[in-house]
């Protein structure tokens, strides 16, 4: 059986750079123009791929943090720990590239209206607040069990906070600008999979070269103790 | 029906200690009052009388986080936890009685600062009161929950807003939506789902955070 | 009645516990000793369920309601009475005769006219008193006592014995102290932490 776990990190390594490689060409020089928008829409390929890489990565934290409280899986707190650190990384990404089509696409840095932002930058306190937590318990059971808790009340948040977001609008402002996606279709639909597949390799090796020299650290400090 | 008299036990204990320290609630009490008084002062000459409303609930939140942060305070400083959690009961118990008697001494707090918000700013929606008690269930399941961690690190009572805020956000969603809108069912609902979901969720999840 | 082989605790980088076996069979009084930082805390919480090994397994026949812990702290609520902290665990506890039972036990250890007054208010040899009254309320199987002896007076400390003696045979006592001597006609096993 396949176990993407097995898999070696230079492998992943080469396999990222190709895909990251392929998706910046077919972003820069072979999707056609966007009508409205022209050469600027060209960073939504990243930012909605960079979004759905951090929502993927906070629920592999969710899923890990799991494990630590059902099945007492050693391994999970530190896997759910980095997971959700790739998380908040890519999420800053999110903010950072959906700011600046804002800035191009409607003139300013930062849009209320838009909703994923909005949610994101939630979702970016709240985990932020989850490295608050970690930091200021020492390591053991009880950190992992906190971690592993609060990283289940994001995952929970997430749906709810997004539901929030939407209906708020009723009250909050007028609906002022809509959100104008790109229209599926040849070219643009191979492109945004291709970016969506390499942001989710590079993620992915970006959670394993994190993961090992983790536990390279801790193993050196159990050498040490024994 | 274990289970309600064990946190009737746990409930009955909580408020004993609230109403023989009586510090809690006289504070809240002054803190939202104190906290009209600046959003007055806050408030521009033609600010809506929306934005009033839409501030009660960031007193609401606040005044709730001044209670919060002591909840578990008791069971921290004297280490009474190693002892309820050596009880018999189910360990959710625990929670869920701090939950209840914080709801009590925030409804108490409430009582008296929705009539005075009231005379501060000329009249509150009637679907307010309602969501209001939607929202307190909201704060204190999610709240105590936090605080019970937030108790147990070193950071204590910097960690309680930071861990909150962010999951108080759909409350004050839920809130400000039912007191300022026309039509306030939906926001009602919503504030009934919040509660479901995660109250559900710290039922189940309370056992992790109190033993290793 | 409890078994642990290879018993180790770590917490994080602190080795606390390490290669721990016990037998404890029922009836028996488990003396278990070692200098300060020894670890016998550790063992004593981890044999009374309030922490998990990091190595090794433990099994202990009894339910939650079936121990009683002794710790450091008293666990009791200081801004309340001796009586409502007993009714408290006694609702918990689920202690038949409630009223009577908490009565009893707190005339044994000299606590009943002070009864209504709050813990703050009590010395600490008359807190430690209380700390037994909680954990004999349930009239537990297994009772784990980590250092029982400390802050009690001479009177206190002989009410202790007194208790202690009536228990033995009936009951599983595993205790950790200082004074290994005082309760050396008791004991029916030792360990050694080091």
């Amino acid at each position: 059986m396949f176990r993407v776990s097995r898999l070696p990190l230079p492998a992943l390594a080469a396999a990222s750079l190709v895909l990251v490689t392929t998706a910046l060409a077919l972003v820069f020089f072979v999707a056609p123009n966007d009508a409205d928008q022209g050469f600027s829409q060209r960073i939504f390929y990243f930012h909605v791929s960079i979004a759905f890489t951090a929502y993927a990565a906070f629920a592999f934290g969710a899923w890990k943090a799991l494990r630590v409280l059902w099945k007492r899986d050693p391994n999970a707190d530190l896997e759910s720990y980095v997971a959700i650190h790739q998380g908040v990384i890519f999420g800053t990404l999110v903010l950072l590239t959906g700011s600046i089509w804002a800035k191009i696409s409607w003139g300013h840095w930062w849009l209320w209206s838009e909703d994923e932002l909005v949610l994101f930058l939630v979702l970016y306190l709240f985990y932020c607040a989850y490295f608050m937590l970690r930091f200021s318990v020492d390591p053991g059971p009880q950190r992992a069990n906190f971690s592993a808790v609060y990283a289940l009340f994001g995952v929970v948040l997430i749906p709810i906070s997004f539901l929030a977001i939407r209906i708020a609008k009723s009250f909050i402002h007028p609906q002022v600008f809509t959100l104008h996606g790109p229209n599926f279709g040849g070219w643009i639909l191979v492109t945004y999979c291709v970016a969506q597949a390499a942001l989710l390799v590079f993620a992915y090796t970006l959670y394993r070269l994190e993961l090992t020299g983790k536990r390279l650290d801790i193993r050196v400090r159990e050498l040490r103790l024994a | 029906m274990n289970y309600v008299y064990d946190v009737g036990a746990l409930a009955r204990k909580d408020l004993l200690l609230e109403l023989r320290a009586r510090d809690t609630l006289p504070a809240m009490l002054l803190f939202v009052v104190a906290t009209f008084v600046v959003f007055h002062f806050a408030l521009p000459a033609h600010s809506s009388q929306l934005a009033a409303s839409g501030l009660l609930w960031v007193a609401i939140i606040f005044t709730a986080l001044l209670g919060l942060g002591r909840a578990f305070v008791p069971e921290r400083e004297q280490r009474t936890l190693d002892g309820l959690v050596l009880a018999p009961c189910d360990r959710s118990a625990i929670w869920l009685a701090k939950a209840i008697a914080t709801f009590a001494f925030l409804a108490a707090a409430e009582v008296v600062a929705l009539p005075v918000f009231a005379l501060f700013f000329h009249g509150l929606h009637p679907a307010t009161v309602g969501a209001v008690a939607l929202a307190d269930v909201g704060i204190c399941t999610v709240g105590t929950f936090l605080g019970a961690m937030a108790v147990a690190t070193r950071a204590r009572d910097l960690l309680l807003p930071l861990l909150f805020l962010p999951l108080a956000i759909p409350i004050v969603v839920g809130g400000v939506g039912a007191s300022v809108v026309s039509a306030p069912g939906r926001y009602l609902a919503f504030l009934v789902l919040y509660d479901a979901v995660f109250g559900l969720l710290c039922w189940a999840a309370f056992e992790y955070v109190v033993t290793e | 009645m409890l078994t642990a082989r290879k018993l180790g605790k770590r917490y994080g980088d602190k080795r606390v516990l390490r290669g721990i076996d016990l037998d404890v069979a029922l009836g028996d009084v488990a003396v278990v000793t070692g200098p300060n930082g020894s670890g016998k805390t550790t063992l004593l919480r981890i044999c009374a369920g309030l922490a998990l090994p990091t190595d090794g397994e433990i099994s202990v026949d009894v339910t939650r309601a079936g121990i009683g812990y002794l710790a450091h702290e008293p666990l009791v609520y200081r801004e309340l009475t001796a009586l409502e902290n007993l009714e408290m665990y006694g609702r918990l506890y689920r202690v038949a005769e409630r009223r009577e039972r908490i009565g009893m036990l707190l005339e044994r250890f000299g606590l009943w006219e002070v009864r209504h007054d709050r813990v703050a208010s009590y010395s600490r040899g008359m807190t430690q008193r209380l700390a037994l009254c909680r954990v004999l309320l349930h009239d537990p199987q297994l009772l784990v006592l980590d250092e029982p002896f400390t802050a009690l007076d001479e009177a206190g400390a002989a009410l202790l014995d007194a208790q202690l003696a009536e228990l033995r045979g009936e009951r599983t006592l595993l205790v950790s102290t200082h004074e290994p001597d005082r309760i050396a006609p008791l004991t029916t096993m030792r360990l050694a932490l080091t």
